[in-house]
């Protein structure tokens, strides 16, 4: 029998991956923006588990709305990476220091 | 006993795949890796009967925004070595805080068991149950608004999604249709009446 607590260990081990995986590229936007698809699929694997252990719908609502601003998310998110590359031909965070004062 | 045998041998590809998505020295692998991890989390999400959710995982997110990663990735050319300058400076820190972080929760879920009984298993479902109908029910009734905000959310991106990346180039030569179809034989031709010359 699977657990409750099976699913959130497994979802707490995933969004730690993601952090570390923000933490060690932190250089590339790519990764930075995969690395959040990660987080929140650590983030859904809460919700569903808690829907299915509460015998409650609503948690996969939720589920699905998050996949929904995800997908909007990255494709705003890889468009502007489009044209950053376009501006500067580097997608470093380092380069990124026009803004600075 | 053959459901922990699935969780168990899924889970760790999920979780080898997440690693390989942070540790990947290609930006490619690092999106095939998620893909993999994807696909294995919607077979984790059927295995707890959210089946809805797992087909919706693998048609929306392996169908369509990792086809964008990949299509992004291949299209930007990016300087591999440049970005890993550093990688091993902060692999150390990253493990320490990821092990810190798996540590904490574990010990919430664990110790705190969250103020209920975090060992107990899904509550079961009566036969010829539908996820998807249970599903669509909820979200065609109580929240019909949160739908067409989210509708209306997905119909901005794909604007501005659009609008950022499209650019005019300047002196390309271009065809206009509408000027093409619009043309009258008056602003072409012009009809010119003039005597005969007489004959020399």
């Amino acid at each position: 029998m699977i657990t409750l607590g099976h699913m959130l260990t497994l979802s707490a081990v995933l969004f730690a991956l993601s952090v570390a995986g923000i933490f060690i590229n932190r250089r590339n936007v790519l990764l930075l923006l995969m690395c959040i698809e990660l987080m929140l699929l650590a983030a859904n694997y809460n919700f569903i588990a808690f829907s299915r252990y509460l015998g409650n719908i609503d948690g996969q609502i939720f589920v699905f709305f998050i996949l929904t601003v995800a997908a909007a998310e990255s494709a705003i998110g890889l468009a502007i990476l489009v044209v950053l590359f376009r501006e500067r031909r580097s997608i470093n965070v380092e380069d990124l220091n026009t803004l600075r004062g | 006993m053959l459901v922990e045998i699935l969780f168990y041998s899924f889970a760790t590809i999920v979780v080898l795949a997440g690693a390989g998505v942070i540790m990947a020295r290609n930006p490619v692998h690092a999106a095939l890796s998620l893909v993999l991890c994807f696909l294995t989390s919607a077979v984790l999400w059927m295995l707890i009967e959210a089946e809805f959710l797992a087909i919706v995982l693998v048609l929306v997110y392996v169908g369509a925004v990792m086809v964008l990663f990949l299509f992004v990735v291949m299209m930007l050319d990016i300087n591999i070595e440049e970005m890993r300058r550093g990688f091993r400076r902060y692999v150390v820190p990253g493990a320490v805080i990821t092990a810190m972080l798996v540590a904490e929760i574990v010990g919430v879920i664990v110790q705190r068991r969250l103020g209920l009984d975090v060992t107990r298993g899904a509550v079961p479902l009566p036969p010829g149950y539908s996820n998807a109908t249970d599903l669509g029910i909820a979200l065609f009734t109580r929240y019909a608004y949160a739908i067409e905000i989210a509708a209306m959310l997905l119909l901005v991106a794909i604007i501005a999604a659009i609008s950022l990346t499209m650019r005019r180039r300047r002196g390309l030569k271009v065809q206009d249709i509408a000027a093409q179809v619009g043309v009258r034989a008056s602003d072409r031709l012009r009809v010119v009446k003039m005597d005969a010359e007489p004959r020399q």
